[in-house]
């Protein structure tokens, strides 16, 4: 694709993507305000997917190495993110 | 068939589909009975999206990313395991650091990688950068000043507001460079990539050391915003819509939750950010005389007034936390709703070091989560309310918010505690809250001190009822 369609069409998701997340978190009762970033943070580690290209596709022995301690923090974040969230969660019960 | 599931068309889709459980994930969030399902729908979406990106033929070798993907999964695991809930605030701060480490990296990874990159790449791969490296010094600092390791108080440099400008023109201008690349400085792109990250880690350093202990829940709620927007960012890097859509989620998630905190403090950004609040004086001292005395009260005839109250709401501050009184207070709760007492929480948004932390302290107590409430909530039936026990709080429940216009925290939305017909206050002392200033609620005609540990006192209440 021409790199300014391309452009476009990401800044496109970008921007729908911002509104619905705004839409999605407004309804967050307050309550669960820490597991929601909590949650919302190991959704970031979707980062996740650049580093394991990085890491593991061509490249030169730096820009693998490189990549290499990317997924290190990505998965951190990921694994440990969901993990603690899902701890928090089970916590919340209604006698 | 192996094909089929490496073609970019599945790949795609697969993204997709990994999108689409992130929102279904987060959009279960909004109510506790369905949220912790919503986690797991979310951690498979994510599941699903590294699978996929495993077996994309683009991926050469396995021995590297398999050892870091090891050891990720296990400091995680250890991580989320070990971590007390009083310590979230602290994770929760590192792992936003982690995020944005891992966003910055991926940018270099793809500036170092010979094969050439669009300018389109070459410009995210400095935002992604700039918004990285912001994000992972800042939020080591915030982790630092949450787990005490560094002092709390706001660090104000003279000048630092000249300082962090001019930086920002400096990584604005390393950035531009790397893009239309001038050779004007006569060094190679790596160094000027090199020299950016070090600018933006001080920036990030800069930019969170002002910032007081008190405010601490604005700042990981922003770092939260910056860490998903990096990963946004990563995404125009790779050209990859799944971590544009999440990360943008994850953008909003930290703006919204930034905006809450502000407005629960009355406060602007900016003032948060750049306003050094815990170094700021109190105005109210010279002017308006605070009028009354203080009035202590024993644990036994607090339990004797408990004990006719038809209605309690319990405030708890950050203080509760401290003392870890959270599972006696909950049976303090029990055993006024067996004498026939209505028993409710009201949590005020700032209360904790983050966003929902007293929430999910009370419920690690075993506190039914429909019994906790928000000021909104309370305040119109405040004056029903037989006794408020307000726990380590202090600022949140300050009247000077509403009555007195000199004060630094008058239009903070406050739990009118002091509006119930009794206050107990649990207090090691009178020494004033986090914000430094003084409460004239613990003079008020129907307010009563239970001095000593918040846990002792509340145990004693406790034992009391017992016998």
């Amino acid at each position: 694709m021409e790199s300014q369609a391309l452009l476009v069409l990401l800044l496109f998701v970008l921007v729908l993507s911002i509104f619905l997340g705004f839409e999605l978190i407004n309804k967050v009762p307050s309550t669960l305000h820490t597991p929601l970033m909590s949650g919302a943070n190991a959704i970031s580690g979707i980062t996740i997917v650049g580093a394991l290209l990085a890491s593991g596709g061509e490249g030169t022995f730096s820009s693998v190495l490189v990549g290499t301690f990317a997924v290190f923090f990505a998965s951190i974040n990921v694994v440990g993110g969901y993990l603690v969230t899902n701890r928090m969660l089970k916590m919340f019960k209604k006698k | 068939m192996i094909a089929f599931f490496q073609s970019p068309i599945f790949v795609n889709l697969a993204y997709i589909f990994a999108s689409i459980l992130f929102i279904f994930g987060l959009k279960m969030l909004s109510s506790p009975e369905t949220a912790q399902r919503g986690n797991l729908v979310s951690a498979s979406g994510m599941l699903i999206a590294i699978l996929v990106t495993l077996t994309q033929n683009e991926i050469i070798a396995y021995e590297y990313l398999l050892v870091a993907l090891i050891g990720g999964l296990l400091v995680g695991v250890l991580a989320a395991s070990l971590v007390k809930m009083t310590s979230m605030p602290e994770l929760v701060a590192l792992f936003n650091g982690f995020g944005g480490i891992a966003s910055l990296l991926v940018g270099v990874a793809e500036f170092i990688n010979p094969s050439s990159s669009t300018l389109i790449q070459i410009i995210a791969i400095s935002f992604t950068v700039l918004i990285g490296g912001i994000t992972f010094s800042g939020s080591l600092v915030a982790f630092g000043k949450l787990s005490e390791i560094i002092s709390g108080k706001p660090l104000i440099l003279f000048g630092q507001r000249f300082v962090l400008s001019a930086l920002l023109l400096i990584a604005f201008l390393l950035a531009l460079e790397l893009i239309i690349s001038t050779g004007i400085l006569n060094i190679s792109s790596q160094t000027i990539l090199f020299i950016l990250i070090g600018v933006t880690l001080i920036l990030g350093v800069l930019l969170t050391a002002p910032i007081g202990g008190a405010d601490m829940p604005v700042v990981i709620a922003l770092l939260n915003s910056y860490s998903g927007l990096a990963a946004s960012s990563a995404g125009f890097v790779i050209n990859n819509n799944v971590l544009i859509v999440a990360g943008a989620l994850v953008g909003a998630s930290g703006l919204i939750l930034t905006n809450i905190m502000c407005k629960a403090m009355n406060r602007s950004l900016s003032n948060v950010l750049f306003g050094g609040f815990g170094a700021a004086t109190s105005s109210s001292e010279g002017g308006g005389q605070i009028q009354g005395e203080v009035k202590p009260i024993t644990a036994e005839d607090a339990y004797l007034i408990l004990e006719a109250a038809n209605s309690v709401l319990v405030v708890p501050g950050y203080g509760m936390a401290v003392s870890q009184a959270q599972h006696v207070v909950r049976e303090l709760g029990e055993l006024l709703e067996d004498n026939g007492c209505e028993v409710k929480y009201a949590i005020h948004p700032v209360a904790g070091r983050m966003p929902g932390h007293m929430n999910v302290l009370l419920a690690e107590a075993n506190v039914s989560y429909d019994v906790l409430a928000e000021p909104d909530d309370v305040n119109p039936l405040m004056d029903t309310v037989d006794v408020c026990i307000v726990i380590g709080a202090n600022d949140v429940v300050n009247p000077d918010a509403r009555e007195n216009e000199g004060s630094p925290i008058y239009g903070m939305p406050v739990i009118e505690v002091d509006r119930a017909k009794t206050v107990f206050i649990l207090k090691r002392s009178m020494a004033a809250g986090f914000a430094g200033i003084d409460n004239p609620l613990f003079l008020k005609e129907n307010s009563r001190m239970l001095f000593g540990d918040a846990k002792e006192s509340i145990s004693t209440l406790v034992s009391e009822f017992k016998t």
